[in-house]
């Protein structure tokens, strides 16, 4: 490589030229390497220090769930959880490929078991759990595992009393589980009301690409939502519309700044600041140590929830379905109230 | 970009190769899935005007506009109260472009967001009609928060404290679907499919050909039949000989019939019980491999629907 010897990375040219480069897709790149956006080269070494930022031009590379661990807790690190749970192959599903041989290429490669980590952590000295993805597994696509470790760590904080962080980075569901995979929208949008009721705070992250089943269920239901710079964030991905609608989308469609201006996210966050960022957040909203665990019990949260409702819609909600019946004209049967 | 050698050049080519030897489409899946999406299939509009003896249209979300993709409103069925939302699509073109392919928009979701929730209010158990090739795809719905609609309907769905069911009646693809799709019981038409992504759509990511649909419906299986063995939907509804399209009276008096038993049954639970029920049953959807427990977690049944 010719580049090699240089003592600068970027060069006056190089910079002059950004302008035009704007338009190349963004691509998930590898470890060590070229900044897409302005050709600067780094080490692994480099690129690990920079937290995967390029210092030129601001570019965020892809990072892998571990590494961002490393990058948002404290330096006594995390404990992992469930990191046993392995994908089932319900259907059999074939593509161009069998899916058992997808899993097992993506579990090689990545040298993780699914395409989310979670974990329980300090950001900053604030105890909390956190749910990370990563788009290197599979297109961090959202299958039962990912819908069965989200929800475990949902309940694990609710119990806990802890904070909840979030950081999404998946195309979407996994396809090749089908409509189970679907379903695991459901699944991770009703756990989230553990924490609810925990009432403990939720902080998403939404890292690049956040599209399709993941945007619409979990990763737009943060009470905090961050964004980081040039992260796409939507439900259909630009392709998708353009295929469809035919409509020419501008080149900056559902990015982290324009999602901003929509009014979709509450900022967007460069990555070198993330963990300061969450901890100042958590600083504020996260309810004080001693208080946390009163909420106790294991799953008792929903069948508490629950029972609250239940006593409150005893009263009314039945006295109003006989006072609508008694307006509408009814098919008179009197067996309302049937507990 | 695609070099004539390396792994990626022989993986594809040993793909290709593999591909002969699958075995052929069944044609039976196919023509039901066709059957799903048929022209003439009766329509949300068309179920309720024989289910219901009044409706009660409502229009708008109060905060953008209204979406004729999405019907929602009050009615009466069999007696009591109901409210009843879901997608419309269209009989000719024009329709058809107005209701925008049964393809919701923010707007529709967050207007049947607002009848669930008077519903709720007022005691009104709630029926959901699922018929959509998926939420719509512009930029205009990204703008006003598309993923954020779907993920509030489904939260405000679980957090409903009278009786959900949830009806798939036609084509139930994507988060578009599952946007009216938590519900205490999900019923399926006999030939009606529930499926993460359309098979052209599949096709289209997984076999980078959209041509491939067949082979994809193949994979996906998304028929009424197996969702019920995966447990995700909890009864399937017959149809009318040769299919719904052939009859709507008689399709919609025995959809009728369901509604009924379902409603009745919920109606005998306690809110609580019902949205114990309502989350475990979610919850427990997707088989994994859990090297803890020696074995996968096994999800949905064994037998065929009754029937």
């Amino acid at each position: 490589m010719s580049r090699v010897g240089r003592n600068i990375n970027v060069s006056f040219e190089r910079l002059r030229h950004l302008g035009h480069r704007q338009d190349r897709p963004r691509r998930i790149a590898s470890d060590a390497g070229t900044c897409p956006k302005c050709d600067s080269h780094y080490s692994a070494d480099e690129m690990r220090r920079n937290m995967r930022v390029c210092p030129a031009c601001g570019h965020h590379f892809a990072v892998t769930a571990r590494e961002r661990l490393e990058q948002l807790g404290e330096p006594g690190g995390y404990t992992e959880l469930w990191p046993e749970l392995r994908a089932a192959d319900p259907l059999q599903f074939t593509d161009l490929k069998p899916y058992v041989e997808r899993i097992r290429d993506a579990e090689s490669s990545t040298g993780m078991g699914e395409a989310i980590v979670c974990a329980e952590l300090e950001i900053r000295h604030v105890p909390c759990v956190a749910a990370i993805m990563d788009f290197s597994f599979m297109g961090g696509s959202m299958g039962a595992v990912v819908g069965e470790k989200f929800a475990r760590a949902c309940e694990y904080a609710a119990q806990k009393g802890v904070p909840f962080v979030v950081l999404s980075s998946s195309g979407g569901a996994r396809m090749q589980e089908g409509t189970l995979a679907l379903m695991q929208m459901a699944k991770t949008v009703i756990a989230l009301d553990a924490l609810a009721d925990a009432r403990v705070p939720v902080v998403v992250i939404l890292a690049h690409p956040t599209t399709g089943g993941v945007w619409a269920s979990f990763a737009s239901l943060g009470d905090v939502t961050y964004a980081e710079p040039g992260a796409l964030i939507a439900f259909s991905g630009p392709r998708v519309i353009e295929e469809t609608t035919r409509e020419v989308l501008p080149s900056d469609f559902g990015r982290a700044e324009r999602q901003l201006a929509n009014g979709q996210v509450d900022a967007v966050v460069d990555r070198r600041e993330l963990a300061a960022r969450i901890g100042r957040v958590l600083a504020i909203l996260a309810p004080p140590p001693g208080q946390a665990a009163q909420s106790g019990g294991s799953l008792q949260w929903a069948q508490d929830a629950a029972g609250g409702v239940g006593r409150a819609a005893q009263s009314f909600p039945e006295a109003a379905r006989k006072a609508i019946n008694k307006i509408l004209p009814s098919g008179g049967d009197d067996t309302e109230g049937g507990e | 970009m695609s070099k004539p050698d390396g792994p990626g050049f022989v993986r594809r080519v040993t793909g290709k190769l593999g591909r002969t030897s699958e075995p052929q489409v069944d044609e039976d899946l196919w023509a039901s899935i066709q059957l799903a999406r048929h022209a003439e299939r009766p329509y949300t509009l068309d179920y309720i005007n024989r289910i219901c003896s009044d409706f009660e249209e409502m229009h708008g979300d109060r905060l953008f506009g209204d979406d004729p993709a999405m019907v929602a409103g009050f009615g009466r069925f069999n007696g009591r109260p109901v409210a009843i939302v879901g997608q419309q699509k269209g009989r000719d073109t024009n329709e058809r472009t107005y209701r925008n392919f049964g393809m919701a928009s923010p707007e529709g979701y967050r207007k049947s967001m607002r009848v669930m929730e008077i519903a709720n209010r007022l005691g009104i158990p709630v029926i959901t009609l699922i018929d959509t090739p998926g939420a719509f795809p512009g930029a205009s719905a990204e703008e006003r928060g598309q993923g954020g609609a779907i993920s509030r309907s489904m939260q405000l769905m679980w957090r409903l404290d009278v009786p959900v069911v949830a009806v798939v009646i036609g084509e139930g693809s994507s988060g578009g679907a599952l946007g009216l799709g938590i519900a205490d019981k999900v019923l399926m038409l006999e030939n009606s499919t529930y499926s993460v992504i359309s098979p052209e759509g599949a096709s289209a990511i997984l076999w980078r050909d959209a041509s491939q649909a067949k082979k994809a419906a193949q994979a996906f299986k998304p028929t009424a039949a197996n969702c019920y063995r995966w447990g995700v939907a909890d009864a399937v509804v017959p149809e009318p000989p040769g299919g719904a399209h052939t009859d709507y009276d008689q399709a919609a008096e025995i959809l009728g019939q369901y509604l009924e038993r379902t409603l009745a049954e919920l109606e005998g639970l306690t809110p609580a019980e019902r949205r114990t029920a309502r989350r475990d049953r979610f919850r427990r959807l997707g088989p994994l491999r859990d090297p803890e427990n020696g074995m996968a977690m096994v999800s949905g049944r064994d037998t065929p629907p009754p029937g």
